[in-house]
């Protein structure tokens, strides 16, 4: 069978892969993107420490996630729409004034 | 074993769909990609045997969340991301903090696996304890949302009415423009 | 390979079989209704009354140039359809369409007819329609043509509207019956009340049905809410750059969505295979097949008899009234069911 530890490394790896995400994309969307990547990380330690743990309360906080990371998406993108009806551009850059 | 093989297929798939999600300059191929990622950690889930969470990860993140994320890619029919554009002069955009996150990333990854190698209780068979009906009946998830995790849920459902009102809000034309 | 083994790949052959059928025999019955109802023929000269026809219609599109647009995406422009389709078969794979057999004692434990049956089938068959929508939204964009754009939006916007009325009145039926397996649902629809009306749940969840039904054909895209599609404004919408076996895909993906949602429909509520006289011998599908026909033909009436609808009464209908009707449909079941069983 599967070690617990495999589950645990391929989540490390994503959710490292979605930081980098975050710091390397230079567009509103991709970073939203590389959020959703960590938070499926996190989910995947969840559900891979509750099934070691024999219940079923991982499965209950991945649910929990999911929903604020629907929460989340909807507000994301809200926002972005705004901004980009302000600038044209998805570019986090070009959002560095306070006020316009 | 058979077992072992879907498990390395599927999450090499989450991670390199995952990879190229953050390697690409069009976000249609990006969002794609990562319904492609969800797709494989729904299979994931299926090995865990969590049946529900991986439908869930479906109907939620690839029938829903990504549905949204198209939406407003095609909506903003969003150009692609532009590298000349930054400012070159500024300190904190030269091209060596991307470098630095990656490094910091690759740092995080490190990081965890020492930690995993560390500690002596993670290198048991993930299905070694609890049997696999309880584990994964939709019956004994549905139990503990309503009754142990009730105020969380609840409270999920109030974040959700103000995000959804916060979306609208925040997205609505406004008059005049 | 022992017995068991083939017969039920067997099932799983002819289930697909069937589905491919499916989509020949509906564009026929389509325009042979719609030739009727409009008081004249339809389809005539390709065999008899006509009804080789649907196989002169692939052969011709087998045939056809294949076009792609310069400015489209390659891959997501060759991606769409075939998401599509996929989606579409991938849905019928956990609706079962007849009780249990031993196919007449020729083996010794009953297999169930249908591909697999899951204990989460329901949300199973839900996650999987809600894949569906992504080769059209594709196709819309990867196009590069205003119209296609313009299909894509709706067709998402759309979708992810229905989506939530039908889930709603899916979990009404799921908590009569107590069960997320499909089996176990129909089964829970067997017998009679009074010795003479049938336990099926349309009878309980009259209104959660006619909300499955109208989401149902908002989900598949038919008229009157085939907004993503309408040839009036949109050209054929996500269509509009397609050709050959690629144009095909959709159709057939729309049809075979089509048959799922019926299928679907007459698990949940119309009882299943349950029914009388014929059930005894074994031959319990042919009420299924019956059902499914029936509600196949109220799509195909649907269509030729409403005009379509505006696109935002479409919305506000969707978001306004149904979804509305639904929470009240659920919550009102939710009380009843709590009441009756404590």
């Amino acid at each position: 069978m599967i070690p617990l530890d495999h589950y645990l490394i391929v989540s490390a790896i994503l959710f490292a892969i979605g930081t980098a995400g975050v710091f390397l994309r230079k567009n509103l969307i991709t970073i939203l993107l590389s959020i959703e990547i960590m938070l499926n990380a996190v989910n995947l330690t969840f559900v891979a420490f509750g099934r070691s743990l024999g219940t079923v309360d991982g499965q209950i906080i991945t649910f929990f996630v999911m929903t604020v990371a629907a929460a989340e998406a909807a507000v994301g993108l809200a926002i972005i729409i705004a901004l980009y009806r302000h600038r044209e551009s998805l570019n986090p850059d070009t959002f560095s004034s306070l006020k316009w | 074993m058979p077992d072992t093989l879907i498990f390395y297929a599927l999450s090499g798939l989450a991670i390199l769909a995952s990879a190229l999600v953050i390697g690409q300059r069009n976000p249609m191929y990006s969002v794609m990609l990562l319904i492609a990622s969800f797709g494989a950690l729904a299979g994931l889930y299926i090995q865990l045997d969590a049946p529900f969470v991986a439908v869930a990860q479906i109907v939620i993140y690839a029938g829903a969340i990504m549905v949204l994320f198209l939406f407003v890619v095609m909506l903003l029919n969003a150009p692609q991301e532009d590298a000349a554009e930054w400012d070159r002069t500024h300190p904190l955009r030269q091209g060596g903090v991307g470098r630095f996150g990656a490094m910091l990333a690759l740092l995080l990854v490190v990081q965890l696996a020492w930690a995993l190698m560390r500690a002596n209780d993670v290198s048991d068979a993930v299905s070694s304890r609890g049997d696999v009906a309880t584990v994964s009946s939709v019956r004994e998830v549905g139990r503990g949302l309503f009754t142990d995790y009730m105020f969380a849920f609840e409270a999920t459902s109030i974040l959700i009415l103000v995000a959804m009102v916060g979306a609208v809000v925040l997205a609505r034309q406004e008059r005049g423009q | 390979m022992d017995l068991r083994f083939a017969v039920q790949l067997g099932i799983i052959g002819l289930t697909f079989f069937m589905l491919i059928n499916a989509s020949a025999v509906l564009v026929l019955a389509e325009r042979k209704i719609m030739g009727f109802m409009q008081q004249r023929y339809g389809p005539y000269l390709v065999g008899p009354h006509g009804m080789l026809q649907p196989l002169a219609d692939i052969v011709k599109l087998l045939f056809k140039e294949e076009l792609r647009p310069k400015a489209a995406d390659k891959w997501l422009f060759n991606l769409a359809p075939i998401l599509s389709v996929a989606a579409a078969f991938t849905a019928f794979a956990t609706v079962p369409w007849g009780a249990e057999t031993t196919f007449f004692g020729l083996l010794d434990d009953p297999v169930s007819l249908g591909v697999a049956d899951l204990n989460v089938g329901v949300l199973v068959i839900f996650a999987v329609t809600s894949m569906g929508v992504y080769g059209i939204v594709l196709a819309g964009w990867a196009s590069n043509s205003k119209y296609s754009l313009l299909g894509g939006l709706r067709a998402s916007a759309q979708m992810i509207s229905y989506e939530l009325s039908y889930a709603t009145a899916l979990a009404a039926v799921i908590l009569l019956a107590g069960s997320l397996s499909v089996r176990e649902v129909v089964d829970a629809q067997s017998g009679y009340w009074l010795g003479f009306i049938p336990r099926w749940y349309v009878f309980l969840q009259p209104v959660g049905f006619i909300i499955y039904v109208i989401a149902g054909v908002a989900e598949t895209n038919r008229a009157p809410f085939d907004f993503p599609e309408a040839e009036q404004e949109l050209v054929a919408g996500y269509n509009t750059e397609y050709s050959a076996v690629r144009f095909a895909l959709f159709p057939q993906a729309e049809y075979i969505n089509m048959a799922t949602m019926s299928a679907v429909a007459t698990d949940l509520y119309l009882g299943g295979w349950h029914g009388p006289f014929l059930e005894q011998y074994g031959l319990g599908w042919l009420w299924f097949l019956m059902k499914v026909g029936l509600i196949l033909f109220t799509y195909i009436w649907v269509r030729w008899t409403v005009p379509r609808y505006r696109y935002d009464q479409l919305m506000n209908f969707g978001w306004k009234w149904l979804f509305p009707a639904a929470v009240i449909n659920l919550i009102v079941t939710a009380a009843l069911v709590l009441y009756f069983n404590a």
